[in-house]
């Protein structure tokens, strides 16, 4: 790893070192190399091959899933009779369907309602002076670590009291509520970097705060509002816990959960309804992994 | 097709009776006069998300320390009753230590795992960084539910004698073991421990980026510097980069070990708190959905709740310090 590393930094056309003491690196850069690469490898398999192995399963008839390992039909892949799409119409036909328009239904209004609000309050606390405002985003970083549960039980109650429980209008509030610290504290951080002379000149040309906010900040925000959306989108879709507790319909986690529950053995069902469920959260990452990777340092390391 | 037409409603109703309310308190301050418009309009945009948090997030937890005083309905007050139990109960005790683990052995090994990929993976050429990098991030995008049955089948066991379809029990077989349940094994927390790797599985490639970014950050002509003055590559490492990348590690450190103390999908879907396994998150949701004691799980989410002040007590120290700069 020593070697290795040393080889890498001198490759690099910043670096100021000495002629003769990179030729000597070289020299023993590749076995060095040779491990590093043997390791990350290691790794990448390591990491890939429970999915992999679900994946090739999902596609596997009932019989064969249950009766060998998946990577024995590695051997013959081009077998057509081994390879079948029944599991997947079996499993939407058991109800994850219905939970696939369930779980859309949650995931868009929760993520879209604190990210409205969040931005608000954000251009508040970035641009606008009131009593309070700091000791009121200091509670916003406090909540940013409190586990949801906590409200759960003065919830269910306040739900039950209200006559929306098992709705998905609570689902609704639950996920907004949990969302807004990291929305807000994100988006004021984003915002309130936003250049001030960009502000001040609108505001002298007479722009309202509102108008400021609808015809400025959030297009400038675009980037940051797109990062928080990706990351409560994932998280209101890939929820369980809110949505076991609090909705009645049941979302594709839930339904996910509810299959190992009552068909436990049944692999060919479980694995094709874990596949499905992880449908729309891939493609999301795949197509969207530069605002999902930006989101995630500029929430943890700027602070 | 009724089921679409009812789920694009929800939504355009949802999304636009936000937009709305926005509008509506807008105008509501803009007919006042122009110095109460002043005074208000902050409390407006800030108003919609403060009522949220203060009435779904911060009563409700202040309600929930109250109520952990009480019995299963809320009704009769039992003192700290459903605390002792939380010390005296031989699943609950299990319960407490498992948490302890989990918060102990997750993020080290996460942060270890994602040290080392950003770290070597740095090294390769920037398209093979991209794919080494994606494929440890992967998992950050599923669902735990998903992740957990994904590892059940993993870990599957057949009787001895049959083929086995598990890739752990097929390896072990093949090197000659008798196959194993392993997630009932709960000698040295085996069975724990298994479960443990679906969360570093998951949570690596998180520190990974978070890593990466911070290495690439660091000044190049401090490693130069330290290397002109003879400095061995591992000491640069220790010496150079480890301390300037130390906040990030921290960071790192404490987001993944909220996650632990927060996370119960993982132990619910495979073993549901069985054999051993339960964690406090888990014996939370036990207490509120199966037991259906409002008191007793009250006590345990509070418990939770104290183990997060110390991060939180950090995260503002390290806010107050950033504004002030």
């Amino acid at each position: 790893m020593s070697t290795a590393a040393s080889r890498s930094r001198t490759q690099q056309p910043a670096s100021s070192s000495p002629v003769g003491a990179r030729g000597g690196r070289r020299a023993r850069g590749s076995l060095g190399r040779l491990a590093v690469n043997a390791l990350l490898v290691v790794l990448c398999l390591l990491w890939l091959v429970p999915t992999v192995g679900v994946l090739i399963s999902s596609f596997r008839p009932a019989e064969e899933v249950t009766s060998s390992g998946w990577w024995t039909a590695l051997t013959s892949p081009l077998e057509v009779t081994e390879w079948t799409l029944a599991n997947y119409g079996e499993v939407l036909e058991v109800g994850m369907g219905t939970a696939f328009l369930n779980s859309l239904v949650v995931a868009v209004p929760a993520t879209i309602i604190p990210i409205l609000a969040a931005a608000f309050a954000a251009y508040a606390f970035s641009w606008m002076r009131f009593p309070g405002r700091d000791l009121l985003f200091t509670l916003v970083v406090m909540l940013l670590v409190v586990p949801v549960q906590v409200a759960f039980v003065p919830l269910l109650r306040m739900f039950v009291g209200a006559g929306i429980e098992g709705s998905f209008l609570s689902v609704w509030l639950a996920h907004a509520a949990f969302g807004l610290p990291l929305a807000t504290y994100l988006l004021r951080n984003y915002i309130s970097s936003l250049p001030r002379e960009l502000i001040e000149s609108a505001k002298v040309d007479g722009a309202s705060h509102f108008s400021l906010f609808w015809r400025l900040i959030i297009p400038l925000s675009t980037p940051a509002l797109a990062s928080f959306a990706i990351f409560q989108f994932l998280w209101t879709w890939n929820d369980f816990l809110i949505a076991t507790v609090f909705l009645q319909p049941r979302v594709m986690t839930v339904e996910l959960v509810q299959l190992v529950s009552a068909y436990g053995q049944d692999w060919h069902l479980l694995l094709s309804g874990a596949m499905l469920t992880m449908i729309v959260p891939l493609t999301v990452f795949f197509l969207l992994q530069p605002f999902f990777v930006r989101g995630m340092t500029s929430g943890s390391v700027k602070g | 097709m009724e089921q679409i037409l009812t789920a694009v409603t929800a939504i355009i109703a949802a999304v636009g009776g936000t937009m709305i309310l926005f509008w509506l308190l807008n105008q509501a301050t803009e007919r006042l006069p122009t110095s109460w418009e002043q005074r208000l309009k902050p409390y407006v945009f800030i108003g919609p998300a403060l009522v949220a948090l203060g009435v779904l997030l911060v009563w409700p937890a202040v309600r929930t320390i109250w109520l952990s005083l009480f019995g299963p309905n809320a009704q009769e007050f039992v003192g700290l009753d459903n605390y002792v139990s939380l010390v005296t109960d031989a699943r609950m005790v299990t319960s407490l230590v498992n948490t302890a683990l989990w918060v102990l052995v997750v993020p080290a090994i996460a942060v270890l795992v994602g040290l080392i990929v950003a770290l070597l993976a740095d090294r390769l050429k920037p398209r093979l960084e991209s794919l080494t990098k994606s494929i440890i991030f992967m998992p950050m995008a599923i669902s735990l539910v998903a992740a957990g049955t994904i590892f059940m089948f993993l870990y599957a066991w057949r009787p001895e004698g049959m083929e086995q379809i598990g890739l752990l029990n097929a390896i072990w077989t093949a090197l000659g073991g008798e196959p194993q349940t392993w997630l009932q094994i709960s000698d040295l927390r085996l069975n724990s421990v298994l479960l443990m790797l679906i969360l570093v599985w998951m949570q690596a490639g998180f520190a990974m980026v978070l890593l990466s970014a911070a290495i690439k950050n660091v000044p190049q002509d401090t490693i130069e510097a330290a290397r002109v003055d003879g400095a061995s590559e591992p000491q640069i490492f220790l010496r150079v980069i480890i301390p300037q990348i130390a906040t990030t590690i921290m960071v790192v450190l404490t987001t993944i070990t909220i996650f632990v103390l927060k996370t119960f999908d993982v132990v619910w879907v495979t073993t549901g708190g069985r054999f051993a396994t339960e964690t406090l998150p888990v014996t939370f949701i036990r207490e509120l959905i199966t037991v259906r004691d409002q008191g007793q799980a009250a006590a345990v989410v509070v418990v939770i709740l104290l183990a997060t002040i110390p991060v939180m007590i950090y995260n503002v120290r390290r806010y107050r310090q950033q504004e002030a700069t």
